[in-house]
């Protein structure tokens, strides 16, 4: 396929390496949080990390919106569908997240719950319009790449006059969660950020320079594809060499330093910023989500369907806190591998595929011994 | 979940797009672009068009991988 087959050439992948182990100086030890789930899982699908001198070491950040969602966001959603005996439209990646009673929605939907997964906001919208007698709530999930045809959908049920039609929204926002990793209270043991490259499409690749700038740490804004993850990595080597700490942009095929302008401002005419959203493994972080807006309060489930959910708390044991921050891996936790796997995720980093847990397991490298 | 898989533009009509992803066809939303025509290609993300791939860029970077590449096989050596 054309932009990927090339992106994930082994000839380029063994001269990057290459590179690498040359430029990065033997006595430095190169932390590199990737940011996004989509990182993480080409860094293991593609066995990026063995490419690496031991030196240079990846390190996996919070960047899977279903992996950060908290457990009440799912309940309320699972009780939306039960108690008002309404449509749920969800993304096929939150079905098999456990809830608080460790029920998910596909065994609420099994319970007799009409669930609907869909692969797209327009799916949702007719969905609406095949059934005007029932009320259709669309259970929005994700980062500033997901959250635009959320948008459209809402501007166009409006403009459909669609009054069966609205949203759950759990759109939350990648600099925010930049920005708590950076200002947390422990020492941060992390050199440098691959940046995330779908989110930055949209936003663009400026909203991280003062990030840059406050804590001093370079980002390199990465593609998905293998090739562009080390490139990346080189990248952030040479601004770590030369104590440089700017953005800089290795994804250029796709990320300009303004975004998408246009799916900016359909955000901005939908959403406005939360006081303050609960992240799972990250607890509270201010400014780091979107509600809908009054004007399109009647859109918004949230005011529409009241429902009332209790707090649930993740095991105590479970690490993901620490590991979503850099500070531990999977197999620093007592759970993972034994009763924490994908089948029965305890923790966020394990709910999804782009969970660093999730990839540690599913790729059978927490048996190599380091 | 940001995952976005390149997809060429085969036809437009209004604002959806025929788009062709390593030859499966499917019709897509380009409320979020602008400007993007048959034959383009565009970053597609739960049926949408995200961007327009910068066809000239995209080749930059490759041909920097070629570059290193080069350098790196050296005479007699295979890969």
């Amino acid at each position: 396929m054309k932009y990927v087959d090339e992106f994930r050439d082994q000839q380029h992948a063994c001269a990057i390496a290459k590179a690498i182990t040359q430029e990065a100086r033997s006595e430095h030890h190169y932390r590199l949080m990737e940011f996004c789930g989509g990182h993480t899982h080409a860094i293991f699908r593609y066995g990026v990390q063995d490419l690496m001198p031991p030196n240079v070491e990846f390190v996996h950040g919070p960047g899977c919106p279903v992996c950060v969602l908290p457990i009440a966001r799912l309940d309320q959603a699972m009780q939306m569908v039960e108690q008002h005996q309404l449509i749920l439209c969800s993304y096929g990646d939150m079905l098999r997240v456990p809830g608080g009673k460790r029920r998910s929605l596909l065994q609420a939907k099994a319970d007799g719950a009409d669930i609907r997964m869909i692969y797209s906001t327009q799916d949702a919208l007719t969905c609406a319009r095949d059934n005007p007698r029932q009320q259709v709530v669309f259970f929005a999930i994700g980062f500033e790449t997901t959250t635009p045809p959320t948008a459209v959908a809402i501007k166009q049920a409006e403009a459909e006059g669609l009054t069966n039609f609205s949203v759950l929204c759990n759109h939350v926002l990648t600099p925010a969660a930049l920005g708590a990793i950076l200002n947390a209270d422990e020492p941060l043991n992390i050199d440098a950020f691959l940046g995330p490259s779908h989110v930055s499409t949209i936003i663009g690749s400026k909203p991280y320079e003062q990030f840059a700038e406050k804590y001093q740490k370079p980002i390199v804004i990465a593609g998905f594809e293998p090739l562009d993850v080390m490139q990346s990595a080189l990248m952030a080597i040479r601004l770590l060499n030369e104590g440089r700490s700017v953005v800089e942009n290795e994804y250029t095929r796709a990320v300009t330093p303004e975004g998408n302008i246009k799916a900016q401002a359909l955000m901005n005419e939908v959403f406005e910023t939360r006081e303050s959203f609960e992240w799972r493994g990250l607890g509270f972080i201010p400014e780091s989500a979107l509600q809908i807006k009054q004007e399109f309060s009647q859109f918004d489930a949230e005011k529409r369907f009241a429902v009332e959910t209790q707090a649930v708390m993740d095991n105590k044991a479970c690490e993901c806190p620490a590991i979503l921050r850099g500070q531990k891996k999977p197999m620093d936790c007592k759970l993972f591998g034994t009763v924490c796997t994908p089948e029965n995720p305890m923790g966020s980093c394990m709910v999804s595929s782009e969970g660093a847990c999730a990839a540690y397991w599913s790729y059978g490298r927490f048996r190599v011994v380091a | 979940m940001c995952l976005a898989i390149p997809a060429e533009i085969i036809s437009i009509e209004g604002d959806n797009a025929q788009v062709s992803v390593g030859g499966v066809k499917k019709e897509v939303s380009l409320a979020l672009v602008s400007d993007v025509n048959v034959g383009d290609y565009v970053l597609l993300h739960v049926g949408y068009a995200l961007n327009k791939i910068d066809a000239e860029e995209a080749e930059k970077t490759l041909q920097l991988f070629n570059e290193m590449s080069l350098l790196n096989i050296q005479p007699g050596e295979g890969v």
